[in-house]
């Protein structure tokens, strides 16, 4: 195992593109999270905004990344061949796959801590200048508190686990702008039908099941029980797509040939 | 001159047609691509239907469940509240009415931010003054003259017409004269401070308006709204029970009003009293001497997104697709690269802006027509189920109608040579496939399901290429309704086809910097 860990840790170092991808996790997120938070104002008489999650707005566009750099992952090799002298160096595909799967899992935690803690760090600079005061009852997001750590640490988590899900679905599509595609529609399609119907009871199951939404629910840190699911089993939801997704792939890879 | 190399030489045809030809031949030869495309169609319809099947609606009260009460709709053909009190009588040809409104006051129940008593106040566009009617059958042609809670006077005709008038308020110490004229089918508003010196407000024409019609008094008070963030993003709207009385003098009708005296009643009545009309103030009139006090809720104007289902919901279905189709475009350049296809299709055709060009007709005329269809079978086949299922789709007119299905045909068009021109520019298929994805899908999920702000949604439709989606905006927003016009209700801020054009502007640059990109560098 550690040799399979050393051999797609030297892949994938030595792509030119990881670099600039999880610095783009980093960059996209912290940028979009400023911008959201530059962009909202909360008025004398208080507001209902959930600051936390705001200042985490930014992840919906580093996942978009994140997918990217895990579908180059396996993707990248399919398109140019490597493949073939990957699987003929080590045979054991189920354990290629868990070496791949855990090198990107350790790249994308440490690329999503620097981009979440850049996104508080950017709400915490920029809040306060748009009325979120202690005063009008929002103290700046900030680690020491329980929910706010919650959501901090499970948005590292969400980046990790939708790495993994492209890693699976790139595994079992094997084209690599096939397989982005079908991750960023299945990421960003169930929001917006669950909006488009009426009927509320297929409004929340469109919620529950959806990886996206559910899986964000880990940022929620006001009016929890309005929501569908806890912000637990919400991630739940999409660890059970992610452990799908891999499962799926993880079988394909090892029925087909390559 | 000296050149010899002509840009054709004899023999070889070099003709766009040709090339495009040659794209098409391309195209069609990959068998995946073509499912693909029957698949974008497939998707967008099905999507459609599956959401119109999850829509259920009824009404009644608890387990009954009974007809819902029909929606009036106003002579442009679109869904209307005709809901005020009326004080009238018959006008037979030409002739006037003159009031002098000397009070408009109200009541708003539970407004924030205690929520916890009735206060005394007039919404914004609570409504008092004159009008000339065809009949008292809700969603009926009208011209009316107003003073409204905020707004000063205006002169409103068939719901979606609106003028300004003079602003301010009426009181007794400054009242306000109102005088509406009919002239045939001229109806001419003008408005006073003293009754001698009059200015004319605006006229409206009422083609159709029958010889004899119902001229009176008007009040009506629309609901108190307020929004709050709801916890799933997107906003949770309240409205809360208003109402208003005017106090009118000084009525004169001039004209044939030989059809009998006074007579009032409640236009648009729901047949339910809320406890304030209950126990303390009916809509109704009181009269004393010439005096008219009259008091009403409700509103005279078309209906929002939020009362019914907007038709473009039955198009949703076309995010999925387009994703799909993102993915085709874009392999449709990408695949040529990473066959070396490309350096022979270069060598066939030495000019390579033209070669992107016809690939860019093809993909779009391709996606163009399997939109069309795709769009003519979705929206009336679900429309029909979503009204079979008993929920109100709100009614447009087929020019909108017609917008919507070409218009997101030809959004999907653009979709398409954008992803096209993004696969050129990288010519890396993942990297064009996510960043049109994302551009494209993002803004709107960032804009109806975020925490963000209205504010910042509605700039993310202005300046990003999700402007587009404006196209399928069916009900317009009317400034003179309260509403909350926001994206996440269907109101986009941009018109439809302007909306568009920014997407196509996206697009035009997106394919200018590939062409040149193909220009510069070996392929």
């Amino acid at each position: 195992m550690r040799r399979h860990l050393h051999a797609e840790w030297t892949k994938l170092r030595t792509v030119p593109g990881t670099g600039w991808l999880l610095l783009a996790v980093a960059g996209l997120t912290v940028a979009l999270s400023a911008l959201a938070a530059a962009a909202v104002t909360c008025p004398a008489t208080g507001c209902g905004t959930d600051t936390t999650k705001l200042s985490l707005t930014g992840v919906q566009l580093g996942q978009a990344a994140v997918a990217l750099l895990a579908v180059l992952g396996i993707g990248g090799e399919y398109g140019t061949g490597m493949i073939h002298t990957t699987l003929t160096a080590m045979p054991d595909r189920t354990t290629v796959l868990t070496a791949k799967a855990a090198v990107l899992a350790g790249l994308t935690m440490a690329a999503g801590t620097v981009a979440v803690l850049g996104s508080v760090l950017a709400a915490r600079l920029i809040l306060p200048g748009s009325g979120f005061t202690s005063a009008h009852g929002h103290p700046l997001p900030s680690l020491a508190d329980g929910a706010t750590l919650r959501a901090a640490a499970g948005s590292v988590l969400y980046l990790m686990l939708i790495a993994l899900l492209s890693l699976g679905v790139a595994t079992a599509v094997r084209d690599s702008a096939a397989a982005v595609g079908t991750v960023l529609g299945l990421l960003y399609l169930f929001p917006i039908i669950g909006h488009v119907v009426s009927d509320p009871h297929w409004q929340r199951r469109l919620w529950q099941i959806s990886p996206m939404n559910a899986g964000l629910a880990i940022q929620s840190t006001t009016e929890l029980r309005s929501l569908p699911l806890t912000p637990w089993a919400g991630l739940g939801v999409l660890a059970a797509w992610t452990a799908a997704a891999l499962l799926c792939g993880g079988l394909l890879l090892r029925l087909r040939d390559a | 001159m000296t050149g010899t190399l002509a840009p054709s030489r004899p023999g070889v045809r070099t003709g766009f047609g040709r090339l495009v030809h040659a794209e098409w031949t391309k195209f069609r030869t990959v068998r995946g691509w073509v499912i693909a495309m029957v698949a974008v169609a497939l998707v967008t319809v099905l999507l459609g239907l599956f959401s119109a099947q999850g829509s259920h609606s009824s009404c009644g009260s608890g387990p009954v469940e009974t007809a819902c009460p029909a929606v009036p709709v106003g002579p442009g053909g679109e869904a209307v509240n005709d809901h005020f009190f009326f004080v009238h009588r018959s006008l037979t040809g030409d002739g006037a009415i003159t009031v002098r409104l000397t009070s408009l006051t109200g009541i708003i129940t539970y407004p924030p931010p205690n929520h916890d008593e009735i206060v005394p106040g007039v919404v914004p566009w609570a409504k008092a003054g004159v009008i000339i009617k065809d009949g008292t059958r809700p969603g009926s042609a009208y011209a009316a003259l107003v003073l409204t809670g905020r707004h000063g006077v205006r002169m409103q005709h068939d719901f979606t017409g609106d003028t300004a008038g003079r602003p301010g308020g009426a009181s007794a110490a400054s009242p306000r004269w109102l005088r509406l004229t009919r002239s045939g089918d001229t109806l001419t508003g003008h408005e006073s401070p003293d009754g001698t010196h009059w200015t004319e407000v605006g006229t409206a024409h009422l083609a159709g308006l029958p010889a004899t019609a119902q001229v009176g008094l008007l009040v009506t008070s629309p609901g108190d709204l307020t929004v709050k963030q709801g916890a799933l993003g997107g906003s949770i709207e309240q409205s809360r029970f208003t109402q208003a009385t005017g106090v009118f003098d000084h009525v004169e009708v001039r004209g044939d009003t030989s059809g009998g005296a006074w007579s009032h009643g409640e236009v648009g009545a729901t047949g339910t009293q809320t406890d304030w009309e209950k126990y303390h103030r009916p809509a109704g009139v009181e009269r004393s001497g010439g005096t008219f006090t009259v008091s009403g809720s409700g509103d005279i104007a078309p209906r929002g997104s939020g009362e019914g289902i907007r038709i473009e919901n039955t198009l949703t279905g076309a995010f999925a697709g387009m994703i799909l189709l993102v993915i085709v475009a874009v392999l449709f350049v990408t695949a040529e690269y990473r066959r070396g296809l490309i350096r022979t299709t270069l060598l066939a055709e030495p000019r390579r802006g033209r070669v992107l060009g016809a690939k860019a007709v093809v993909i779009g005329l391709v996606t163009f027509v399997t939109g069309l269809i795709a769009a003519v079978v979705a929206v009336p086949v679900c429309t029909h189920i979503l009204r079979a299922n008993g929920n109100y789709v709100l009614p447009v007119s087929w020019l909108t109608e017609l917008r919507l299905m070409a218009g997101t045909a030809a959004l999907l068009a653009v979709a398409a040579v954008f992803a096209l021109a993004l696969g050129a520019l990288f010519r890396r298929g993942v990297a064009a496939v996510t960043a049109a994805v994302v551009v494209l899908v993002l803004p709107h999920v960032l804009a109806t399901a975020s925490v963000l702000p209205e504010g910042a949604a509605q700039w993310l439709l202005r300046l990003t290429p999700a402007a587009a989606f404006a196209i399928q905006q069916s009900i317009p927003a009317y400034p003179q309704v309260t509403g909350h016009y926001v994206p996440q209700d269907g109101y986009y801020p941009l018109p439809p086809w302007a909306g568009l054009a920014v997407f196509c502007g996206y697009a035009a640059l997106a394919l200018g910097l590939a062409v040149v990109r193909l220009r510069r560098r070996d392929a």
